[in-house]
């Protein structure tokens, strides 16, 4: 017992210890790396095929749509990423999905309001009016998605700021009630058909042309943005408290990076399903930040990291009929363990 | 006329009273030391001196040609920062936004201005390195240049010194005394370090929610006797 209780002590204090444990982390991060690497040569034919096949694809109009929507979503998701990642707020990104989820939900659930099944004190015309509201809200669910998303995006930005209870646990709070209710109002209506599960795991299929023009327009309005904002996204990320001293209005930026995000979020999460969209926020800023030092190889990075790891996601979706969101997200660990294995070498 | 008075200033959060009716004023060229206990309400003052809490009542007015988002902030380090991706150039030059008025990028002043107080703190050869890579007293002078960008007349700084080792500190507070005795910029700094602190300073904040003492170090050595014993040893 005392034995035991003195090896205890002494592991506390071996000086070493610390780089012991990286030097235990490099290892096992290589060997992940190494089997990959072995997989990737024995697979070397099948690997060619699929990029092959791939192009193959391309010729679809729906398939280079996808591509399109995706590749920007994600440049978008990346930028805000590093500022969200490094705010502590990347789980803001996940409450909103499941929000979106959430209201995607009850959209499509409208569809099955009829005037016939409204009260029967309500006025004939108004029940008509509201069964006709509920219809175009079912048919075309986006916007009524974006705006619950975006309150939700506020409301979210105001707890973490301001509410005693802890950020993290208040966002919890709100994504998994919103998921319930997603899961609840699907089961009393359509039941979990493929258009939920599409929704919650994505699907290349789901983009239609408007999709193109509102990505193009987010992403152009993100890209702008982010640039004319550089220092001053810069000064509130690195430091609010300071930068709120100097006059920069802290508050008015973290609301627009909030709007942009959720605007992002409803975008990329029928491509990415909403159980996997908020790990394009997250992952390329994680793996960026592995690596590089300054905020500007951090972003540039990651926005880079971003893209091309959804055309691989979207490649691997493609040729093996796998859900988009998932292909993607497995990439970017890919990305990610290399990222690590190279730190901790260095 | 004072850079900075204020003026029956009482601060709350959701009813408890975290600053009590304190009045003091900072003229140009003054270095203050606040000391207090914990919780005593010295940061959060010193936030409001910089509009960053508003006080319950009293006022707080600038003078003497001193704006607002013109003073250089050294704050209380938050555990976020300290393992930022941001090189010490990119830290530095962020201390200039207040400078940009409507402009969206920094300019070549802004640059040059950030450059100057790297060299001035002897931070210049670590331009490219990473923030978060540098010792603790490297990143204070890091952030002490990013203050510098955003003024010339007036620094507030709340615990510099805290987590830094003995030499460190002592460097650092040579450098704040070379600032506020040959650039002529007004020093307010909260300290829980007394010795090192005081030995500078020219004036003395007691805070415990309210004011417990204000006036000069002579002042507040007759006053506080045996506080200087332990200050010495
Ligand atoms: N944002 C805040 N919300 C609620 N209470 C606060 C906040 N900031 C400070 N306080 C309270 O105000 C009091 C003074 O805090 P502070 O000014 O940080 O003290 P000091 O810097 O002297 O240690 C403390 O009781 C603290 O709990
Ligand atoms: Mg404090």
């Amino acid at each position: 017992m005392g034995d035991l209780l003195r090896r205890c002590l002494m592991k506390r204090t071996d000086p070493d210890a610390p780089q012991k444990r990286r030097r235990g982390a490099a290892v096992a991060l290589w060997g992940v790396m190494a089997l990959l690497v072995l997989w990737a040569l024995f697979n070397l034919r099948a690997i060619g095929d699929a990029f092959v096949q791939f192009h193959a694809f391309l010729a679809y109009r729906f398939i280079r749509r996808a591509l399109i929507v995706g590749m920007l979503v994600s440049l978008c998701a990346s930028l805000l990423g590093v500022t969200l990642v490094l705010k502590r707020y990347s789980m803001i990104g996940d409450g909103l999905s499941h929000v979106g989820f959430g209201a995607l939900t009850v959209a499509m659930a409208l569809g099955f309001v009829t005037s016939e099944g409204l009260p029967a004190f309500l006025p004939q015309g108004l029940r008509g009016a509201v069964a006709r509201l509920c219809a175009g809200i079912a048919a075309n669910p986006l916007p009524f998605t974006l705006v619950i998303v975006v309150v939700c995006a506020f409301l979210l930005l105001r707890i973490s700021e301001h509410s005693r209870m802890r950020g993290d646990s208040a966002i919890a709070l709100i994504s998994t009630s919103a998921l319930a209710v997603g899961v609840i109002v699907t089961s009393m209506t359509s039941g979990m058909n493929v258009d939920v599960y599409n929704y919650m795991f994505g699907s290349i299929l789901a983009m239609s042309t408007s999709d193109v023009y509102v990505s193009v327009t987010l992403s152009a309005v993100v890209l702008v943005l982010f640039a004319l904002f550089y220092p001053r996204i810069f000064a509130v990320t690195f430091d609010e408290m300071f930068a709120r001293a100097t006059g920069v209005r802290a508050g008015g930026y973290n609301m627009l990076i909030a709007l942009l995000t959720a605007m992002t979020v409803v975008v990329g999460m029928r491509m990415m399903g909403t159980l996997l969209i908020s790990s394009l926020i997250i992952f390329p800023a994680l793996s960026s930040m592995r690596l590089f030092s300054s905020f500007r190889a951090v972003t540039i990075s990651s926005a880079i990291i971003s893209v091309a790891c959804f055309a691989l996601g979207m490649l691997l979706s493609c040729v093996y009929s796998l859900p988009t969101g998932a292909g993607i997200v497995a990439i970017n660990l890919v990305v990610f363990i290399a990222f690590s294995a190279i730190d901790a070498t260095r | 006329m004072a850079l900075i008075a204020i003026q029956d200033v009482t601060i709350a959060f959701e009813g408890t009273v975290a600053v009590d009716r304190v009045s003091f004023e900072v003229a140009r060229g003054d270095y203050l030391v606040i000391v207090g206990e914990n919780g005593s309400g010295k940061s959060t003052l010193m936030r409001a001196m910089l509009g960053l809490v508003k006080p319950r009542s009293g006022r707080i007015v600038y003078g003497d040609g001193l704006e607002k988002n013109r003073i250089g902030y050294l704050p209380q380090q938050t555990a976020a920062q300290r393992d930022f991706p941001a090189s010490v150039e990119e830290v530095v030059l962020s201390g200039c936004v207040n400078r940009m008025g409507t402009r969206f990028f920094y300019n070549r002043a802004d640059r040059e201005k950030a450059l100057g107080n790297m060299k001035l703190l002897d931070v210049e050869r670590l331009r490219k390195k990473s923030y978060r890579t540098l010792s603790g007293g490297q990143q204070q002078r890091a952030l002490l240049a990013r203050a510098l960008c955003a003024t010339d007349a007036m620094l507030l700084l709340d615990e510099p010194v805290t987590g830094l080792d003995p030499n460190a500190a002592a460097e650092f507070y040579e450098v704040i005394r070379s600032l506020n005795r040959d650039h002529g910029v007004t020093v307010v700094m909260v300290s829980h370090d007394l010795s090192g602190a005081m030995r500078d300073a020219g004036k003395v904040l007691v805070m415990n929610r309210g004011m417990d003492f204000f006036g000069s170090l002579e002042d507040y050595r007759t006053r506080f006797a045996e506080g200087m014993v332990k200050g010495h040893g």
